[in-house]
């Protein structure tokens, strides 16, 4: 059955908002997305019945709170298709879960001169600790480039990854929504004795996720971007890495034993997941894969698809020549992100005075700066979408869109 | 919500379509700097000529919204010809109009009697305080050229 996003809209008590005494229009969840009811209810009720903290007491509610942390757990699980709930390890977001990947495999298996594949396309995240690893290892970073039509350009992979031992690839790109065909990378890197990264920030909440079809070994996902609170991420990775893979911080959970002389680590997953974790937020996220389990997620990247066809659509029909969208022209080859340049407007301006009417999008280099200079723009304006949006959101975009015209065309 | 007509207004949209002050200058003599904000990607180039404290020629490049470009363009018009002492109080008036609090570690914002200083056009860039996002736009160009004094400072 199709997603009704009327209904979903009364799921999400911020759709009640007025901004600037209109209709909250909001096009920017790939940057966050809004909450739903129970997800904020499972986070209001962890606190009002049984805060505690986990691991450690041998009373009744902190045995609740570790039940509820390992029960979130084991709901994330199954909901990428993980066969192990120890395959899970919490962290603060997608960046600390890529950071952690750089920072343990990366620090215990990688040298000067070694490779790791990334692509133009990647979000600051998926860049920036690898150049981290350039300078304090001496790493190679290498660069498959995209086409103007937004794809990968995959003519030149074999020799990109030869000699490899890392390829990381975002799954749906931020700016251009392209959805990268991770299953068919995966292959070429185990081919070219390389392991597999998915930044998978912008496929978990859109997508039916299947870690095992992706052929990952890793995949890094954040919970605020699928309805679920901020400060809790997820790394997921093959049990036999993870239990090779030297610790992350070092603190309280992650220690089997400390003495004078050391320590000796918990047992995965407990053994990335140092201090006090992020319970509450753990939980919330449990909330948020059972309702979108609930949505079904065939179900919302249909809803999706559909979406995003009307609105390319709607603004190619609207504007023609004065928009240009980048990214693939294929709703079935993208995600509902939308990147544009209006009339040569800056993004800056356009977004200011979409803002007017209520319709929230970003503008700005959306943590890709790289691919903004393949782009050859420095920003791009971009709306960005989700179950609660529909046709009407659409509609509402394209006609605050001519309003920038009154400053900004003679 | 305050206004729109109050950021963009009819002096600042000029400056935008028709930039003053838009180029480059050879460097040497002139110095270069380069201010981004990144926040949003705006990249403001300013090329200054310094010769006995005075600006004399001023040029900028760069790519941002309206704001940036045009508050790079009523700067450069406001600054050139003037001292370096000048362009301090300017810049101190400047910012003081823009709600920023003296930097004590920085003499410019500190010095000088800000309120004899006559920011002229500069003033239409006050309704951007309304809008606190909108304040890094207008304020990028005279961070880049405070900067580029100080290199042409530095190297003289
Ligand atoms: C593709 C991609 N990767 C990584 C991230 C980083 O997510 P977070 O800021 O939650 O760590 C984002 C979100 O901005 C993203 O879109």
């Amino acid at each position: 059955m199709a997603l009704d996003p009327g209904t979903i809209r009364d799921d999400f008590p911020i759709m009640c908002r007025q901004v600037h005494g209109r209709r909250l229009v909001y096009l920017d969840s790939a940057a966050t997305s809004h909450k739903p009811r129970p997800v904020i209810d499972a986070v209001t009720d962890y606190y009002e019945r049984f805060n505690s903290n986990v691991h450690r007491g041998s009373y009744q509610l902190a045995v609740e709170a570790t039940e509820a942390l390992e029960e979130a757990r084991r709901k994330v699980a199954n909901f990428i298709g993980a066969s192990r709930d120890s395959e899970i390890i919490f962290a603060k977001n997608a960046t600390e879960a890529i950071n952690l990947v750089a920072r343990t495999w990366g620090r215990a298996n990688l040298g000067p001169g070694d490779p790791v594949v990334i692509t133009e396309l990647e979000h600051h995240a998926n860049i920036v600790p690898w150049h981290m690893l350039t300078a304090e290892l001496g790493i190679e970073l290498r660069w498959i480039p995209i086409r103007s039509d937004g794809h990968l350009d995959l003519t030149d992979l074999d020799r990109l990854l030869d000699g490899a031992r890392l390829l990381s690839v975002a799954a749906v790109s931020n700016v251009l929504g392209t959805i990268n065909p991770i299953r068919q990378l995966a292959d070429a890197a185990h081919e070219a004795g390389a392991l597999m990264m998915v930044d998978a920030s912008q496929y978990t909440p859109h997508l039916p996720t299947d870690v095992a079809e992706m052929g990952a070994d890793f995949v890094a996902f954040t919970g605020h971007k699928m309805c679920g609170p901020t400060g809790i991420g997820v790394l997921w990775a093959k049990s036999e890495l993870l239990e090779e893979m030297p610790p992350f911080l070092g603190g309280g959970e992650m220690i089997l034993n400390v003495t004078k002389e050391g320590f000796s680590t918990a047992a995965v997953p407990w053994k990335f997941e140092a201090g006090t974790p992020p319970i509450a937020e753990a939980v919330g996220l449990g909330a948020a894969v059972d309702y979108l389990s609930g949505l079904g997620m065939e179900q919302v990247r249909e809803h999706e698809v559909a979406l995003t066809g009307y609105a390319l659509r709607t603004l190619n029909q609207r504007y023609g020549d004065d928009i240009t969208i980048h990214g693939p022209t294929e709703p079935a080859e993208r995600g509902g992100v939308l990147s544009f340049e209006y009339k040569g407007i800056h993004p800056h301006d356009v977004a200011q005075v979409l803002d007017r009417s209520g319709v929230c999008v970003r503008a700005g280099h959306h943590c890709a700066k790289t691919l903004m200079r393949v782009l050859g723009c420095s920003a791009t304006s971009r709306a960005s979408m989700y179950v609660y949006n529909d046709e009407s959101d659409v509609d509402a975009l394209a006609d605050a869109l001519a309003d920038a015209d009154v400053f900004f065309i003679e | 919500m305050p206004d729109l007509e109050d950021l963009y207004r009819e002096i600042i949209l000029d400056h935008y379509r028709n930039p003053r002050n838009r180029g480059e200058l050879d460097t040497p003599p002139a110095t270069r700097a380069e201010g981004f904000n990144p926040l949003c990607g705006d990249e403001v180039i300013i090329y200054v000529q310094v010769a006995d404290g005075v600006i004399e020629d001023i040029k900028f490049g760069g790519q941002g919204c309206s704001i940036s470009q045009a508050s790079s363009s009523m700067m450069s018009a406001a600054v050139k010809g003037r001292s370096v002492e000048e362009l301090q109080q300017l810049n101190h008036a400047f910012r003081s109009m823009m709600s920023i609090e003296p930097d004590p570690d920085d003499p410019a914002s500190t010095n000088g009697n800000s309120a004899d200083v006559k920011l002229g056009d500069l003033e239409a860039l006050k309704g951007v305080v309304k809008f606190p996002v909108r304040i890094k736009c207008a304020t990028l160009s005279w961070h880049t050229l405070t900067q580029a004094i100080e290199e042409a400072q530095a190297t003289s």
